[in-house]
């Protein structure tokens, strides 16, 4: 594994640079037929779940087939997608805001053969590599964060997770059969890197347990005053420590305070929190992002915690899946997840999916926590 | 023959969902056989360590990567995240994991040449795994080491002239949805507003100044594909103005049967045929359209622009001539005082280059959140801390009722001295000679 270098010279880092050029141009990128009719578009259709035509004004047309993706993908993959785009596409692709791929042909005869090609490639094991759907009113491609593949504060993982969710919803997101489109996103701790708080299921990974304090490398590795600023609930003080005839600076916890966010974490690496016992998932519906009929709206916390249970978290994908199921039955077209809750109330919202309403899913952070509680005698037995 | 032992993530290679397992294994196959004789820069068995670092975090229920150090290239300080695992003597082909963001081009549309290019490099610079994309919307290779970083970028920028995308306290890399290119809701290029401002502001995307992440997103219209509305702390979300369009027998079509409704998206379930009073007519949230004697009208005044009409009659009704967006404020994650959504600062502006008007009003926020700004407070904090009404002054909006919700329930208001007559300055003994101590 000799070293190779590309040109770049380290003695003088500045010779030939290239700074600062940014992002290539998407015009450059465009299939013909969208460059033909930028801006110039009159409508579109879903022909079966996966597949868009979208009409120009010109009457020119553009088949798209929308297949899910892992989102982690490898070189081998992206260049079997590169294969398949040669192949049927004249050598362009896309990928959706949702993590799927999206095909286009300039004419109908050409999608047979390009759904067939797409539906036959599997991976070794049996999972399809190219399924296609997420369209209209089903589920799409799960958006997702790092979770323990990449990340150095997830509660739980994210690739594992997506995958045990959407097998379970795979007729839901080949299939029209919802009352409107069920977003899913997965975030696998507060963070929230994919900002899932407004999705029809939020999966989010918490933490349960203070965190830790690494006394004797704590003043070496972090900023006291930083870890102190960086908690919202003032729990993080300055402190010493003696241990073994040693004093330390370092912080102490306010245990009761610590809403487990792990932001001084984030600041301080001598304060994780991880815990397999301690760390889950908080399971979150009824937000929602586009303005159509009511206005955006953050997901609910409707079950606390949920235990992470590797590798298909058997209660993650039960509970998804009761919600999913009685949503389906009892929702109006359109009506999407959290419309359908608060059209209902949410008390019958806990009595007919059978999820047990317990204090922790009363808000107690800060101001805003008022105004989800009831102010009134309107409500239902 | 695998390098570890994975039994618990091998259960995830069966199910029909794509197995990332799946692809990872075949990944490390490729790199241990190296059939196109690759000069593999960083350790070949790195998707094997991989696999084998996860496969004890699903033992473990517990992460094995360390708190990321500082790494970078030279002259930024952001498009690079230090990641280093915390067992590298078990997992030596992953000691050092770090991850490049990639800017991507704006609606995600690619050529297989360019896409190949960029594979190119990472096979042989990094572990041949990435998120395509990142939640950012950057293209993201996963896992490589220190001495590639220089190089990496080098061919990205000379080869594939394609730069790093944002991490960091900065302006992260800036997102659109499709736009004009494939949709007929847009009402403004979100593509070109995308790639405009990205070009704008390298400075800020690459070099950390902020008090923390600051995010551009742009949709076209309020379906609001990118989620610029739930994530981006500057939100331009298309909207027109003026009238939608209306096709009469287009119409008809739907109501007919001939066209299906909401473009085909309810066809996996009987839901009985196309009721445009119930469908259309009774969910509009303005209550501003009427179907009457076979025809349908819209009294455009009182109209949301929730895009329901719209979704769910495509080939009849159409978005306005009048086209422009609308600028929304500090969306954010939990992280660290709550959720918040967008705030509405400007209802209208017409998005057109050289887009000097959003411009203005983003370097108008900057300065006064780079001023007043905590560390780690992403602008809505900001804005709840200081008040509306200071977002308001330092942007020079005048306010207007759609600002609100509804107006403010509580009489506390921070009057300053030049809004009432006669100014704060007065003389107590003036005063004592019309009240008694």
């Amino acid at each position: 594994m000799a070293f190779v270098s590309s040109g770049y010279n380290p003695d003088k880092p500045m010779e030939n640079r290239n700074s600062d050029i940014g992002p290539r141009k998407f015009d450059e990128f465009l299939p013909p037929v969208i460059k033909k009719n930028f801006g110039a578009w009159k409508y579109h259709e879903i022909l079966e779940p996966g597949i868009l035509v979208h009409v120009a004004e010109s009457g020119d047309e553009v088949y798209s087939v929308r297949c899910g993706t892992a989102r982690l993908m490898s070189v081998v993959h992206i260049k079997e997608m590169c294969d398949i785009a040669d192949k049927h596409c004249d050598g362009y692709l896309r990928f959706t805001t949702r993590n799927n791929v999206e095909f286009m042909v300039d004419s109908k005869d050409k999608v047979d053969a390009l759904k067939a090609d797409l539906l036959s490639r599997k991976f070794n094991g049996g999972s399809y590599k190219f399924p296609i759907g997420g369209t209209g009113a089903g589920v799409s491609n799960i958006v997702h964060t790092q979770g323990w593949v990449h990340c150095h504060t997830p509660a739980t993982d994210a690739s594992g997770t997506v995958k045990v969710i959407m097998d379970e919803l795979f007729d839901e997101f080949t299939g029209h059969n919802m009352p409107a489109p069920v977003r899913i996103a997965v975030a696998c701790c507060l963070n929230m890197c994919g900002a899932c708080h407004c999705s029809d299921i939020a999966v989010v990974g918490i933490h349960r347990k203070p965190p830790l304090i690494d006394h004797e490398h704590l003043d070496n590795l972090c900023e006291i005053p930083l870890a102190v600023a960086a908690c919202p609930t003032g729990a993080v003080r300055p402190s010493k420590v003696e241990v073994d005839g040693t004093t330390y600076k370092t912080v102490a916890i306010k245990e009761e305070r610590c809403m487990f966010c792990g932001n001084c974490y984030t600041m301080c690496p001598s304060l994780p929190l991880s815990d397999s016992e301690g760390d889950g998932i908080a399971l979150m519906v009824g937000g929602k992002i586009s303005n159509r009929i009511s206005q955006p709206k953050f997901s609910k916390v409707v079950v606390a915690y949920i235990p992470n249970e590797p590798p298909r978290w058997p209660t993650l994908t039960k509970t998804i899946r009761t919600i999913v199921d009685v949503y389906s039955k009892e929702a109006n077209k359109y009506e999407r997840l959290g419309d359908w809750a608060e059209r209902i109330g949410w008390e019958r919202f806990f009595e007919k999916t059978g999820i047990k309403f317990t204090k922790h899913l009363i808000d107690d952070f800060r101001d805003p926590a008022y105004y989800t509680w009831r102010q009134s005698t309107q409500f239902k037995f | 023959m695998a390098k570890h032992e994975t039994p618990l993530l091998d259960q995830l290679e069966s199910g029909p969902w794509p197995s990332f397992v799946a692809d990872i294994k075949q990944q490390a196959e490729v790199r241990a056989k190296n059939e196109e004789g690759i000069e593999l820069q960083i350790p070949e068995e790195v998707c094997d360590d991989l696999l084998g670092v996860l496969e004890l975090s699903y033992s473990d229920g517990e992460t094995h990567w360390k708190h990321g150090g500082i790494v970078g290239v030279f002259g930024y300080g952001g498009g690079v995240i230090g990641r280093y695992c915390d067992q590298p003597e078990q997992f030596p082909g992953v000691a050092h994991f770090h991850t490049v963001r990639v800017a991507q081009p704006n609606g995600k549309y690619y050529t297989t040449e360019f896409l190949r290019n960029i594979m190119k490099i990472w096979e042989m610079r990094g572990s041949g795994l990435t998120n395509m994309h990142g939640s950012t919307g950057d293209i993201v290779f996963l896992g490589t080491t220190t001495p590639q970083l220089e190089e990496i970028f080098y061919e990205l920028t000379h080869d594939v002239e394609v730069d790093l995308g944002g991490s960091g306290s900065n302006l992260r890399t800036p997102a659109s949805c499709l736009g004009k290119s494939r949709c007929e809701y847009a009402c403004y290029d979100t593509q070109a507003a995308c790639y405009d401002l990205t070009m704008e502001y390298q400075d800020e995307l690459h070099r950390p100044a902020f008090p923390y992440k600051f995010k551009f997103k742009f949709d076209g219209c309020p379906n609001g594909c990118v989620a610029a509305m739930a994530r981006s702390d500057f939100s331009v979300v298309g909207i027109w103005r003026d009238e939608i369009r209306i096709d009469q027998e287009a119409v008809a079509a739907y109501v007919g049967g001939e066209f299906a409704p909401n473009a085909g998206a309810h066809s996996g379930r009987d839901w009985g045929k196309f009721d445009i009073q119930k469908e259309v007519v009774d969910l509009c949230p303005g209550k501003c359209i009427k179907y009457e004697d076979g025809k349908l009208s819209i009294n455009d005044k009182e109209c949301m622009h929730c895009m329901h009409c719209i979704n769910t009659m495509p080939r009849a009704l159409m978005i306005g001539n009048d086209r422009g967006a609308s600028i929304l404020c500090g969306a954010k994650a939990p992280i660290l005082d709550g959720p918040q959504l967008s705030s509405l600062l400007v209802p209208f502006i017409k998005v057109e280059e050289p887009f000097d008007e959003l411009k203005e009003l983003i370097e108008n926020i900057w300065d006064w959140w780079m001023e007043e700004g905590k560390n780690r407070e992403r602008l809505g904090e900001t804005m709840r801390r200081m008040g509306f009404q200071k977002l308001l002054e330092v942007t020079g909006i005048e306010a207007d009722a759609r600002h609100v919700q509804e107006p403010r329930h509580n009489p506390y208001i921070f009057w300053k001295a030049d809004e009432v007559e006669g100014s704060w300055d007065r003389d107590i003994n003036e005063y004592r000679k019309r009240h008694q101590r």
